[in-house]
């Protein structure tokens, strides 16, 4: 079991408020991102929830039980650290028995699940090993190993891929995702990268200066942002607003269009643009173009699409897939 | 772009570190040349090749007792680096895992004592010491060095507890570590190569000090510095006596430091590369 419930949280520091009131309810089994930019509260969030930050008012609830003045350990929370936090006086082995060990199991037993752990993490032939010769990449699975021989009620991880290389970080997201599946528990994951937000999650929190700013699955919240803040943070590349009088003829005082919902064309279209950096990916070209009366605009195009710096080119964006927001930036 | 370094620039880098760390160790050098000599060999002029006599050994042992001011050294070293770290370890410890809005200027003002010259506070600290019968004491010495000692010891033990990441406590205490076994498991293991690099050192300062424990005692408690000092006077300077003397008191002291370097390196540049 791992259903995890914050009643009115919120969090300061003196008279710096960080998180002002937070209600979310985290099912059993989930997979739940807490996204946001640097400094949302979005670690903080979750670091209240572990038991290492006290909250300043409001109740946490983990499988019906309140357990907001306990101690982090009495929790059943496991949690991976951005810095992976080893221990780095001890060995693999040791590191990942250290829960168990604290636990007061047996040898016997706490040998078996090092050897389990080790197996489904591909570091059986680590054991041996001190952290410091070991990669980041392997490290990282150390603390994950650490973090699932307690069996604990969810998983929190806070950054855990930002300190990886960009290939590595895709295959741990893979491993990650792939050991939810495998274990069916409760994960609880933050970071900035809104598309490991959009990969992993089944619930993704978008948090902005303390405050839920939406909760959804990663399509509802591509497809219906609540407001200019998520839709400009969910979505790579992100979405293109336009205000002035582009927004005006939609009735909103802000129009939004992600750059793949716009037909390109090099005859004719609702918007003449110019083109000024094209970045090639193969799969996909992204133009950052200069539309008259509207502005720049990142547009995807196909990947083949041969226009160079200065071309011109017509847009037609999709009117299906037009989002309009009000003058206080919610969704209309 | 790493910079292209000759071998031509890093032999002369060679040969001037080793030219530097030559002219540092001479004075040691010579005054173990020095102690092979016979004394009028040693007020003869500048030699390197003495001509390997052990009298001065014999005759300084013969003289005063070489026994007893070793034995002070190691108690009075010793017992107040020990003194030095039960205070400081705790304090460190607060200092680097609860900092107050004051622990910076805590810290400025234990370092600002060691500015002031001893000289200042020679006078009422002897007449305390004389009043509280501590004069000639391995207690009393033991106690000045460790007040003495003191700020460098904290200092130390902050700069590297400091470098023991928070992450890897919090991460203990969700693994479910109690706080004791946080302090046995985690902790302690982590400091320890900190606290051993502080104690080494602190111990050479100790085993140094020359200017409070010439001046607090005379004969119980002298250790090897006052033992040294013993060989100049009264009938005038016994240059390889005093050289035997002075290499007998250092000896203990060089050999600990040559076996413990790697320590006290890491010791004396923490904190300065991550």
């Amino acid at each position: 079991m791992g259903q995890i419930t914050l009643k009115n949280v919120s969090k300061s520091f003196g008279a710096t408020v960080i998180i002002p009131e937070i209600d979310l309810t985290i099912e059993d089994g989930e997979f739940v991102v807490f996204v946001g930019p640097s400094g949302c509260g979005k670690s903080t969030l979750l670091r209240l929830i572990a038991g290492l930050e006290d909250t300043s008012a409001g109740a946490i609830v983990i499988d019906g039980r309140d357990v907001t003045g306990e101690a982090p350990a009495k929790r059943k929370l496991a949690m991976v650290f951005q810095s992976y936090a080893l221990y780095p006086h001890m060995t693999v082995a040791k590191n990942i028995a250290f829960p168990l060990k604290m636990a007061g199991e047996d040898k016997a037993a706490i040998d078996r699940k090092v050897a389990d752990a080790a197996r489904i993490l591909n570091l059986t032939n680590y054991l041996d090993r001190r952290p410091g010769q070991l990669s980041g990449g392997q490290r990282q699975r150390v603390a994950i190993g650490r973090a699932i021989v307690r069996q604990p009620s969810a998983f929190l991880f806070d950054e855990p891929l930002s300190n990886l290389d960009a290939a590595l970080r895709g295959t741990m997201r893979l491993e990650i995702s792939e050991l939810h599946h495998q274990l069916k528990t409760t994960m609880i994951y933050v970071t900035h990268d809104q598309v490991e937000a959009m990969t992993m999650a089944d619930k993704i929190v978008v948090l902005n200066a303390g405050n839920i700013e939406q909760v959804g699955s990663p399509m509802e919240l591509y497809k219906t942002p609540k407001n200019l803040f998520v839709a400009g943070f969910i979505g790579s590349p992100k979405m293109n607003l336009i205000n002035g009088a582009v927004a005006a003829k939609h009735g909103a005082a802000t129009v939004g269009i992600r750059p793949e919902h716009m037909q390109i064309s090099t005859s004719a279209g609702e918007w003449k643009a110019t083109v000024g950096v094209a970045e090639h990916l193969g799969s996909d070209t992204f133009l950052h173009v200069n539309a008259d009366g509207v502005g720049p605009l990142t547009v995807r195009a196909d990947g083949e699409i041969s226009v160079r710096h200065g071309d011109t080119v017509f847009l037609t964006p999709d009117p299906t897939k037009l989002h309009r927001f009000s003058e206080d930036g919610r969704a209309m | 772009m790493a910079r292209a370094v000759s071998t031509r620039r890093k032999a002369a880098f060679t040969a001037a570190a080793w030219l530097v760390a030559f002219v540092i160790f001479f004075p040691i050098l010579y005054t173990i040349l020095t102690s092979f000599k016979t004394e009028p060999e040693a007020i003869a002029g500048f030699s390197l090749f003495p001509s390997w006599t052990a009298e001065n050994y014999v005759e300084v042992q013969t003289q005063r007792d070489y026994f007893k001011p070793f034995m002070n050294s190691v108690v009075i070293s010793v017992g107040s680096t020990l003194l030095a770290l039960l205070v400081a370890i705790p304090a460190a410890w607060s200092m680097a895992f609860s900092p107050t809005k004051r622990t910076k200027d805590i810290l400025m003002w234990m370092l600002s004592t060691k500015m002031m010259p001893a000289v200042a506070v020679l006078v009422p600290i002897y007449l305390i010491f004389r009043d509280t019968g501590l004069l000639d004491t391995r207690i009393g010495l033991t106690v000045m060095l460790t007040l003495i000692n003191l700020p460098i010891v904290v200092w130390m033990l902050y700069t590297y507890f400091r470098e023991i990441p928070g992450e890897i406590l919090e991460a203990s205490r969700m693994d479910g570590a109690s706080l004791l076994n946080e302090i046995v498991y985690v902790l302690t293991p982590m400091a320890i190569p900190g606290i051993a690099s502080t104690m080494l050192l602190n111990i050479i300062l100790a085993w140094n000090e020359a200017f409070w424990t010439i001046r607090l005692t005379t004969t119980n408690a002298a250790p090897l510095t006052a033992f040294i000092a013993s060989f100049s006077s009264p009938q005038g300077l016994f240059w390889a006596k005093l050289s035997a003397a002075s290499t007998l008191a250092i000896a203990p002291i060089l050999i600990m430091g040559w076996f413990s370097q790697r320590q006290l390196v890491r010791g004396l540049t923490f904190g300065a590369v991550k």
